[in-house]
């Protein structure tokens, strides 16, 4: 457990200087704010069955007792024991609750940062009903506001809130994005004044997949709908999520909603990226404070509302038999478990489904800034295995998911097991099969 | 003052308004801490969303299927102790007598199970009770997440147990002494109730309507 601590503490933080105590009070603050009935009752109600590891890919994987789920959330428990819970005086006064200190949470960095994609499997299994990986995302909020986040998110988050991009690029993604619509022969909408449409893109895509990126262009083309790209806006993943800074999240929250409101749009299109879809789907709304102008819908949604109305057509495949990976964010956060589906139905795919389908479906193992993290590779290696068996047992020979940082993590796995599957775009497809 | 006396007496009241005033204060600052009005664009109504959180509140008793070959183990080691105390407090004579008289009501509607049947549950859940216990303490994750709520719930559950067992069958001393242990052992547990983990019982209803209801809310899985 020390050596991921090892590595972030200290010089991991943006706010290097704070002392201990300034930490504790900054997490403590964060904390409080989340200090609600609906998060009290979840607190409240853990029976301590362990059944949460049960459900957890890290936990199956290793069998290592310390990712229990609920274990991760625990500063954020004995913070609200301590200061906010029925017998807060109480424990306080006898000291039966102590305080959440430094030590404890730099000791939970990996747990809650490395072992921990917010996938929310452990939600489902519990069978008081708590909402697991919430408490869990709020113990990564006081990570943040106590500057002992990881620093590979809190750089990212910071550099994406300030530029738009989570990192320095040899040339702004914009010019990627034409230049990929360039080698394609495709013409793209980018940073017009006025649409119904603000489409983004995951920038994982930009930079490994541009076959992604081109399928998005063609698709939106075909459809003849009004839609832009924005310079200004671009990007879909939001790191200050990642990294569980709200302050962060907000300003590259902002970055998106403010340009669809400038644009007018009625429609934000969040490309294949799952936490993307969180973020603004079901989050920014919330972050900001406020209800949104437009409707935020994932692509594959979108895509499924196009084939009811009559406007996608699709030609069918050629009868090889395919496994689908449900992204967490997606199918179990989010609900979109049919459009995948109806699109790959549409498209005659022969889908073997998995033994965890839906909303069941194990994690890829990277999600939730996983991916991005050196020090959780091998924790990370070991999750993934459990889903490549899972995958192999479809008998399906070809494998497709519709989200980047899946892809990212499917990738990864593929090389580290000389896996025989490439991970293939749900869109990717789609663009392939659209009739001319 | 007979130490039963004092049991079935002025140690009973007390015990109850404790449990009566700590379980209300427990809800009431848990539910104080107020609602945050979400902003975003919902896939269900509420009134659609409340009803899939109260069908939650039943559907969450039954195991997803997907999760079975792991946790089958537990569940029916947990359903079995849960069924076997409420049928001994809720349904065996000697219990039915009690609340008779504690809340001052006739109830001759209320059915009990024969002696013979109750004592055979009571040996079974004091023996499930035990398989639970050594699970708190197999299973790595379990052991990890235990702390004092469970293991002084545990000490509670078999000590009332064993003393119950012990005056039903007239074994371990004197009738009195055994009964006073053991209403003893139920008013240290009405006691600890507020505190621990045994509120349970009362947040199990609201924890599975939030999640339902919310998740609904996303379409999301419940």
């Amino acid at each position: 457990m020390n050596t991921a601590t090892q590595t972030y503490s200290g010089k991991a933080a943006p706010e290097d200087r704070l002392s201990p105590s300034e930490r504790e009070e900054r997490a403590m603050a964060e904390f409080a704010h989340h200090f609600g009935a609906y998060t009290a009752t979840n607190l409240e109600s853990c029976i301590h069955c362990g059944m949460c590891a049960d459900a957890c890919h890290y936990y199956i994987a290793t069998e290592d007792p310390k990712y229990t789920p609920i274990l991760k959330a625990e500063p954020f428990k004995q913070a609200y024991r301590r200061e906010s819970g029925a017998f807060a005086p109480f424990f306080k006064l006898f000291g039966l609750k102590k305080k959440v200190t430094t030590e404890q949470l730099e000791e939970w960095q990996e747990l809650l940062f490395d072992s921990c994609s917010q996938c929310g499997r452990c939600s489902l299994i519990c069978p008081m009903g708590i909402e697991v990986a919430e408490m869990i995302e709020i113990g990564r909020r006081g990570m943040a506001a106590a500057g002992l986040a990881p620093k590979p998110l809190m750089d990212r988050a910071k550099h994406q809130a300030e530029t738009g991009q989570p990192e320095e690029s040899d040339r702004p993604y914009s010019e990627v994005l034409q230049d990929i619509a360039r080698d394609h022969d495709l013409n793209v909408a980018l940073d017009k004044d006025k649409a119904d449409i603000l489409l983004c893109l995951p920038r994982t895509d930009l930079e490994q997949n541009p076959e992604s990126v081109a399928a998005m262009i063609k698709i939106f083309n075909k459809l003849g709908v009004s839609y832009t790209f924005r310079s200004d806006a671009l990007i879909a993943e939001n790191y200050g999520y990642y990294a569980g800074s709200r302050g962060l999240q907000k300003r590259i929250t902002k970055r998106i909603t403010d340009a669809a409101k400038k644009l007018g749009a009625k429609l934000v299109i969040v490309p294949e990226c799952g936490h993307a879809y969180t973020a603004l789907r079901w989050q920014a709304a919330e972050i900001l404070g406020e209800e949104l102008p437009f409707r935020v819908r994932h692509v594959t949604e979108f895509l499924a509302e196009q084939l009811e109305a009559g406007k996608l057509k699709l030609s069918k495949v050629n009868g090889e038999s395919f496994a689908f990976h449900d992204p967490c964010q997606l199918v179990r956060k989010g609900g979109i478990m049919d459009a995948p589906r109806q699109l790959m139905d549409a498209m005659g795919v022969n889908l073997l489904e998995m033994h965890n389908k839906k909303g069941f479906s194990f994690c890829c193992g990277g999600g939730g800034g996983v991916n991005d993290l050196d020090s959780a590779r091998e924790l990370r290696s070991r999750a993934q295995q459990l889903k490549l068996r899972e995958i192999d047992d479809t008998g399906a020979k070809r494998f497709l998911t519709s989200c980047s940082d899946c892809r990212v993590s499917f990738n990864e796995a593929g090389e580290h097991y000389d896996w025989n599957k490439k991970t293939e775009s749900l869109i990717e497809l789609v663009a392939t099969q659209i009739k001319e | 003052m007979t130490l039963l006396e004092f049991s079935r007496g002025t140690m009973l009241h007390i015990a109850l308004i404790v449990f009566v005033f700590g379980v209300l204060w427990r809800l009431v600052t848990t539910f104080m801490l107020g609602w945050r009005k979400r902003k975003s664009e919902w896939r269900t109504s509420a009134g659609q969303s409340a009803v899939k959180g109260a069908i939650a509140v039943g559907n969450r008793s039954w195991p997803h299927p997907e999760f079975l070959n792991r946790t089958a183990f537990g569940e029916a080691v947990g359903y079995g102790y849960h069924i076997g105390l409420f049928a001994i407090v809720l349904l065996g004579a000697p219990h039915v007598v009690f609340w008779k008289n504690l809340f001052g009501i006739n109830a001759s509607w209320w059915p009990t199970i024969p002696s013979g049947i109750i004592s055979v549950v009571s040996v079974v859940t004091i023996f499930l009770l035990l398989i639970a216990t050594i699970r708190r303490y197999m299973p790595p994750p379990l052991r990890r997440i235990s702390n004092f709520d469970d293991w002084f719930t545990l000490v509670i559950l078999f000590t009332l147990m064993i003393t119950g067992v012990m005056a039903v069958f007239g074994i371990g001393g004197r009738y009195e002494l055994i009964l006073a242990a053991h209403i003893i052992a139920f008013n240290v547990l009405l006691i600890w109730f507020p505190f621990s983990k045994l509120m349970h019982a009362f947040y199990i209803l609201p924890a599975r309507f939030f999640i339902g209801y919310t998740h609904a809310k996303k379409g999301a899985s419940t």
